[in-house]
């Protein structure tokens, strides 16, 4: 079978650059929604969720309004870069952030809520600053919230169709991911190729959800 | 070494007014009923609750209270009543974490983890040890840190009798062995008598009094708090004399002698004994065939009835020290007791509360 791989490297590409772009924005808004008694919380809560409830195509088609060079957005990207964020790979990366931002903020505001005050006012107290508390307290203790929040990120942004067909079009090699893929194989009638990209897609993300289950489930975090 | 805290925080059933100098030495006891708001001054001190209405001032150094010093520059000690070790971290990790973020200070860590007695805990896990291994554990913690003064908030308040039993009198001798002030938040009188050599009592958000704990053990308002039951005094002596045959240890009150049960201590030993004033018994004349050894002479400073009971507190000035009693007021009517009048306090030997003696092994 000479399957074309190109599209699922593309994906898995696409789902890592993603998923590190989350944890660097993530984490801080994780952080201050899990910290914060502004009245702002909940309305910022919402938003966070939206991608949840939205369907892709309803994201996708404002993320297509604003990533178009024709936007201030797109405009300005374009002017700075000399590259439009619409049918490229960087305007997939930033219309997957905003896809993936619950999978990734989520898990790691619960995590540092289950963390409280307690011990970040004990590493205070043995005169650790805020950020030594963040990377040396929290962090660690909120290491399960950031085992969820990358799989679920990852795997997320792999299954991802909707947005990307709104966003990035169908161009191989920039922005044809696996499940453009598998939708252009069924289109074209054919099922060899689709079922063979469609197996890959399933097997490994069931092994991913496998793998964080049972280590979530055998090994109590614990960092030394 | 002085601290003083000015506080004026809403609370939720009350107000918290704090205007308070604490000299912090040795261990300064802040006692009151649960939820008077204790806990809200030692994280002001720390440095964990801001707020418009209060100031921190240690020692001339402005803490609190215009700019606000961060908790992490205060080098205070916190130890929680849950502890807070960090999960993540062993023993010996927990220990590092404060080594490497102390600045200054000569607290060695043999010397921590030798008088809290957990070298045999360094490699375990946090969630292997027992309450009061946990509490020991941040103690040492808290005392790697190297803090100019520790803040202990009811470390004790889930232990039960034996753990308690054995940390208390480390608690009393932390300002001596590392030259760390104390303040000790609790709502247990018998705390207070062993570990405390002041107290600042607290009632609904406000001190209401404050001084060395002799004496503030035998004020009024300490009855309102503690109960009743648990009133009384203590005397502070040294181990004079054992009798081995007769199982009996003699203490020396300011050159009063005091007859109790054998106790383990070498001659010279300085104690704290806490006589309950319900154990006190008040005579006119010396009884004669009487098994109650010991027998003192004294006279009445105070005689304060008690409204709506049969009793009435009577304080007595033994020369070098002071007992209360608790007697009925028929007894007072009877006998012709009165401020002033002389009497013999009698107190039984066994009496003397022996959980009460720091530094003592028991038998």
């Amino acid at each position: 079978m000479n399957a074309d791989l190109a599209p699922l490297w593309l994906s898995l590409r696409l789902a890592l650059v993603t998923t590190l772009a989350l944890l660097v924005l993530g984490t801080p808004l994780a952080w201050w929604l899990a910290m914060t008694k502004s009245r702002v919380k909940p309305f910022l809560e919402a938003v966070t969720a939206l991608p949840l409830v939205l369907p892709p195509t309803v994201l996708g088609f404002y993320l297509l309004i604003v990533l178009s060079p024709n936007s201030a957005v797109g405009g300005l990207f374009l002017s700075v870069t000399g590259q439009s964020l619409t049918f490229s790979f960087t305007g997939l990366v930033v219309a997957s952030v905003v896809y993936s931002l619950p999978f990734m903020v989520q898990p790691l505001q619960s995590a540092f809520e289950g963390v409280g005050r307690g011990p970040l006012e004990a590493a205070a107290t043995l005169g650790a600053s805020p950020i030594d508390r963040f990377f040396s307290v929290a962090s660690p203790l909120a290491l399960r919230g950031y085992i969820t929040g990358f799989v679920l990120s990852f795997t997320h942004t792999l299954g991802e169709f909707g947005v990307i067909l709104m966003v990035g079009g169908n161009i191989p090699g920039r922005t044809k991911v696996i499940s453009i893929a598998i939708y252009e194989n069924v289109e074209t009638l054919d099922y060899a190729q689709a079922h063979w990209l469609s197996a890959v897609l399933l097997g490994f993300s069931f092994a991913v959800l496998l793998l964080v289950f049972t280590v979530n489930r055998r090994i109590p975090v614990k960092v030394i | 070494m002085a601290l003083s805290v000015r506080i004026d925080l809403p609370r939720k059933d009350f107000r918290l007014r704090i205007d308070h100098m604490f000299s912090v030495k040795g261990v300064t006891a802040l006692f009151g009923p649960s939820g008077c708001g204790k806990t809200s001054i030692l994280r002001v001190i720390a440095g964990l609750e801001k707020g418009a209405g209060t100031e921190v001032i240690w020692n001339g150094t402005p803490w609190q209270g215009g700019a606000m010093m961060p908790p992490h520059h205060r080098r205070v000690g916190y130890v929680f009543q849950d502890a807070q070790l960090f999960s993540h971290l062993n023993v010996d990790a927990n220990l590092r974490f404060a080594e490497k973020r102390a600045t200054g200070g000569d607290i060695q860590r043999d010397d921590v983890v030798v008088t809290l007695g957990i070298r045999h805990l360094l490699g375990r896990g946090v969630a292997d040890l027992s309450g009061g291994e946990r509490q020991r554990v941040s103690m040492a913690r808290s005392l790697l840190s190297q803090p100019k003064l520790m803040l202990m908030d009811e470390p004790l308040a889930a232990l039960d009798h034996r753990a308690k039993a054995g940390i208390l009198p480390l608690i009393q001798s932390l300002p001596r062995r590392f030259g760390v002030p104390v303040i000790y938040v609790t709502h247990a009188l018998d705390e207070v008598a062993q570990v405390a050599d002041s107290v600042a009592m607290m009632k609904l958000g406000e001190i209401i009094d404050a001084g060395p704990v002799a004496a503030m053990l035998e004020r009024p308002e300490m009855q309102s708090l503690t109960g009743r039951f648990e009133a009384g005094s203590i005397l502070e002596g040294t181990v004079s004399a054992h009798d081995m045959a007769m199982h009996l240890t003699q203490v020396d009150v300011g050159g009063v002698p005091f007859e109790m049960p054998f106790l383990d201590a070498p001659v010279g030993t300085l104690l704290r004994l806490r006589v309950r004033a319900r154990d006190v018994t008040l005579a006119t004349e010396r009884p004669k065939g009487i098994s109650t050894r010991n027998i003192l002479k004294g006279t009445i400073m105070r005689l304060m009835p008690e409204a709506e009971t049969a009793f009435s507190e009577v304080l007595i000035d033994l020369g070098p020290a002071h007992v209360q009693a608790r007697v009925t007021h028929a007894a007072v009517r009877d006998l012709g007791l009165s401020e002033g009048s002389d009497v013999f306090a009698l107190i039984k030997s066994v009496s003397f509360d022996r959980r009460a003696l720091p530094g003592v092994k028991q038998r």
